[in-house]
C-alpha cells in the first residue's frame, strides 16, 4: 500500500493554494513537511488524507484515485489528527476514541467486544489507559493530542497524518509526544513547525514554500543554512552531531541582517 | 497496523460495571419516559374544561382500538377521542419532532444555540399564514397550514441558496438563517401592520404563538409519520452524528460523507419543523432546550440521544398542552407560552443540577 501524490493542485475559489506537488510515501518513514506559515502544508496534508479533493492532478492510495475508493475505504487506511481538533461535548476519553471505529460499523456490523478491545489497546499505546473514563473537558492539551491520536489508531491505519500535533504544547509533552508517534508501527507523515524536531525525528523531510513543493529529501539534505535563508527567511548554523543527525542553530538578529523575504498571505 | 504498543502498560478492561451502568440507566430513562408519555396523553384526554374521570379514558381508548364494548356516554367518547386524544397525539408528534430537529442541528452545526427555527421555518411559516389569513391569496382554496407549509419551505430555499454560494459551512448556514428569519419576519409584520384589523393581529398573533385548538385526526396522520420517519432516518444517522463530534474535518477524515449527511438530515429537519409549524404553528423553546435536557439524562452519543430527545419533548409539549387548557378557567393560553413560562425554570434547574454533578 503507497499514498502518493502526482501533480496536485489545490484551489481555495480561485485562488491557488497547492500547485503541482508531486510525492510519494514510503512505507514505514516519518515524513516530515515543513514550510513557513502559508505555504501551504495543512493543504496537502487534507489532500494526502482525502479530505480534500486535488483540483488538479491525482492523490492516489495504493496506485488506485483516492475519489474511486470512497470515503470510508479511505478511512481504514488512513488516519488523520488535525490541528486543534476540541469539541463542546461532554464525552469521555473512551468514547472519543472510540469514534475511530466509525468505518468499520454498521447496521450489520455493530459494536463489539473486538471493537472494545481496539479501543483499550490504543489508548494503552498512547499511554492513556488510565484516562480511559475521564472527561475530555478535563484533559490538559497534551493529553487531548494523544487521544486524537489515540483515535485515529482505532482506524487501523496505514498511514497516520498529524498537522501540526505538537502546537500549544510545552517542550517536555512536544518531544515525547514526537517520541510516542515515531515508535508506532505505523507510517507517519507529520507538518511539524519545528524545524529540530524535523531533524530529530524525520527520516524524509518535505520542503514547501509559496504552495509549491520545493525539496524532498533526508534532512541532511533539506536542513542546509541556504534553505534557511531563502525559505524561512533566517541565518543559522548546522551542525552535525557524531550519529549523523543535524541541529540547527539560529543566529540571532538574523531577521535584520538576512534577505527581506517577499510577503506572503497566510 | 499497531499490534504492539511500544509501553506496556496494564490496559483496563471496558470498564464493564461502569459502561454497564451507563447503558441501565439509559435505558431506564428511555422505558420511564416512553411510559411517561402513555401517561401523560391518557391525562391530557382526562384534563379540560370538563374532567372526565381516568377510567372512561382508558374504555374509550379500549372501544376504539380493540372494539371492546364498555359503555361510555357517547359525548364524553366523543369528547375524548375526537379532540383531546387526536390534540396529545399532535403534541407528542411536534414535541418529537422539534425536539429530534434541534438535537440533529446542534450536532450538524456545532452550535448549542441552533434550534428548528434557526433555518427560517418559522419565520417564512409565519408569512405564508398571514398571506393566506390576511391578504387572502389562493382565494379561500388554501388552508392557513399549507399557506405556512409553502411560506415555510420558500424561506427555508431562500436560506439554503445563502448558505451555498457564502462557502457551505456551519457558521454560513447559520448566518444565513439568521438573515432569511430576520426578512421573513420583518414580511410578517410588515403584512399584520399594513393590512390586518385589530382581531385578525390577534388571531394571527395565536397562531404564531402556537396553537392545537383547532386540531382533530387527519392532522394525526400527517404529523405522527412524518415524526416516526423522521426518527427512524436520523437514527440512520446517529454513528455519522457522533463522527461530528471534532468538527467537520474529522467527520470526513472518519469516513463519513459529510455532504451528504448535511443534505440528507438538514432536509429531514426543515420538513418535519415545516409540517409541525404548518399545523400547529410555531412553538418555541422545545427545539432548543429539549435537546439540552436529554443529554443531561442520557449523553450525547445518538444512538441514546436521539430517541430520548424525541420522547422528552413528546412528554413535555404534551404536558405543556395540558396546563394551557387548564390554567386559566374558560380560556386557552398559546402553548408556546407555557412552554417557555415552565421550560425556562425547568431548564434552569437542570443546568444547575448538572453544574453540582460535575
Amino acid at each position: 500500500m503507497s499514498l502518493e501524490l502526482r501533480n496536485v493542485g489545490w484551489n481555495a475559489g480561485f485562488k491557488k493554494i497547492i500547485s503541482d506537488v508531486s510525492l510519494r510515501v514510503t512505507r514505514g518513514e516519518f515524513l516530515g513537511v515543513i514550510g513557513p506559515n502559508g505555504s501551504g502544508k495543512t493543504s496537502v496534508m487534507s489532500v494526502l488524507g482525502g479530505i480534500r479533493a486535488p483540483s488538479t492532478g491525482q492523490a492516489l492510495l495504493g496506485d488506485q484515485p483516492m475519489k474511486k475508493i470512497g470515503r470510508r475505504n479511505l478511512a481504514r487506511h488512513i488516519g488523520f489528527v488535525e490541528q486543534q481538533a476540541d469539541t463542546i461535548d461532554r464525552i469521555t476519553v473512551r468514547d472519543a476514541v472510540a469514534l475511530g471505529r466509525t468505518p468499520y460499523l454498521s447496521l450489520l456490523t455493530p459494536w463489539s467486544g473486538h471493537d472494545d478491545a481496539i479501543v483499550c489497546e490504543a489508548l494503552a499505546s498512547v499511554e492513556m489507559g488510565p484516562f480511559a473514563d475521564r472527561m475530555w473537558h478535563t484533559l490538559s492539551g497534551g493529553e487531548k493530542q494523544r487521544v486524537h491520536i489515540a483515535r485515529a489508531l482505532t482506524q487501523q491505519p496505514d498511514f497516520l497524518l498529524l498537522d501540526e500535533p505538537t502546537n500549544h504544547l510545552d517542550i517536555h509533552h512536544q518531544l515525547g509526544l514526537l517520541e510516542l508517534v515515531r515508535a508506532l508501527p505505523v507510517t507517519v507523515v507529520a507538518a511539524l513547525h519545528d524545524l529540530n524536531h524535523a531533524a530529530m525525528f524525520c527520516d524524509r523531510i518535505a520542503m514547501m514554500d509559496g504552495g509549491k513543493l520545493i525539496a524532498l529529501g533526508t534532512p541532511e539534505q533539506i536542513l542546509t543554512s541556504q534553505n534557511l535563508r531563502d525559505v524561512f527567511g533566517v541565518a543559522a548554523d548546522i551542525e552535525i552531531d557524531d550519529q549523523g543527525r543535524c541541529h540547527i542553530r539560529y543566529r540571532a538578529g538574523s531577521q535584520k541582517t538576512g534577505p527581506i523575504k517577499k510577503d506572503r498571505v497566510a | 497496523m499497531f499490534e504492539t504498543s511500544p509501553v506496556q502498560q496494564p490496559v483496563q478492561p471496558p470498564g464493564q460495571s461502569l459502561a454497564g451502568r451507563a447503558y441501565l440507566v439509559r435505558a431506564g430513562v428511555s422505558i420511564g419516559a416512553l411510559v411517561l408519555l402513555v401517561g401523560v396523553i391518557a391525562m391530557a384526554a382526562a384534563k379540560g374544561e370538563t374532567h372526565i374521570p381516568l377510567g372512561t379514558v382508558l374504555q374509550t381508548i379500549a372501544n376504539h382500538l380493540w372494539q371492546a364494548g364498555y359503555d361510555v356516554d357517547p359525548i364524553d367518547a366523543g369528547i375524548i377521542w375526537n379532540y383531546r386524544i387526536s390534540r396529545a397525539m399532535v403534541a407528542a408528534a411536534c414535541g418529537a419532532s422539534l425536539a429530534l430537529s434541534g438535537a440533529v442541528l446542534q450536532a450538524l452545526l456545532r452550535n448549542s444555540l441552533a434550534d428548528p427555527y434557526l433555518l427560517g421555518i418559522s419565520a417564512g411559516a409565519s408569512t405564508g399564514a398571514v398571506s393566506v389569513a390576511i391578504l387572502g391569496f389562493g382565494a379561500g382554496m388554501v388552508s392557513l397550514s399549507l399557506g405556512a407549509f409553502v411560506g415555510a419551505l420558500v424561506a427555508f430555499g431562500f436560506v439554503a441558496l445563502l448558505a451555498i454560494p457564502a462557502g457551505r459551512g456551519a457558521g454560513a448556514i447559520i448566518l444565513a438563517g439568521v438573515a432569511g428569519s430576520q426578512l421573513f419576519n420583518a414580511l410578517t409584520s410588515f403584512i399584520v401592520t399594513k393590512a390586518a384589523t385589530a382581531d385578525e393581529a390577534r388571531g394571527v398573533m395565536f397562531w404564531l404563538l402556537g396553537n392545537l385548538s383547532g386540531v382533530r385526526w387527519p392532522d394525526v396522520y400527517l404529523a405522527l409519520p412524518v415524526a416516526v420517519i423522521g426518527l427512524l432516518v436520523c437514527l440512520w444517522y446517529s454513528r455519522a452524528l457522533d463522527a461530528f463530534t471534532f468538527g467537520v474535518e474529522s467527520a470526513a477524515s472518519l469516513g463519513v460523507p459529510v455532504r451528504r449527511v448535511y443534505v440528507v438530515l438538514i432536509a429531514i429537519a426543515a420538513s418535519m419543523t415545516a409540517v409541525m409549524v404548518s399545523i400547529v404553528g410555531a412553538i418555541g423553546f422545545v427545539g432548543l432546550v429539549i435537546p439540552h435536557a436529554a443529554r443531561f439524562f442520557v449523553g450525547t452519543r445518538h444512538g441514546f440521544l436521539l430517541p430520548a430527545s424525541a420522547l422528552i419533548g413528546a412528554v413535555f409539549l404534551v404536558a405543556a398542552d395540558i396546563v394551557s387548557r387548564i390554567i386559566l378557567d374558560g380560556q386557552v393560553l398559546p402553548i408556546g407560552v407555557i412552554t417557555a413560562l415552565i421550560g425556562a425554570p425547568a431548564f434552569a434547574i437542570i443546568l444547575c443540577h448538572g453544574r453540582v454533578l460535575r
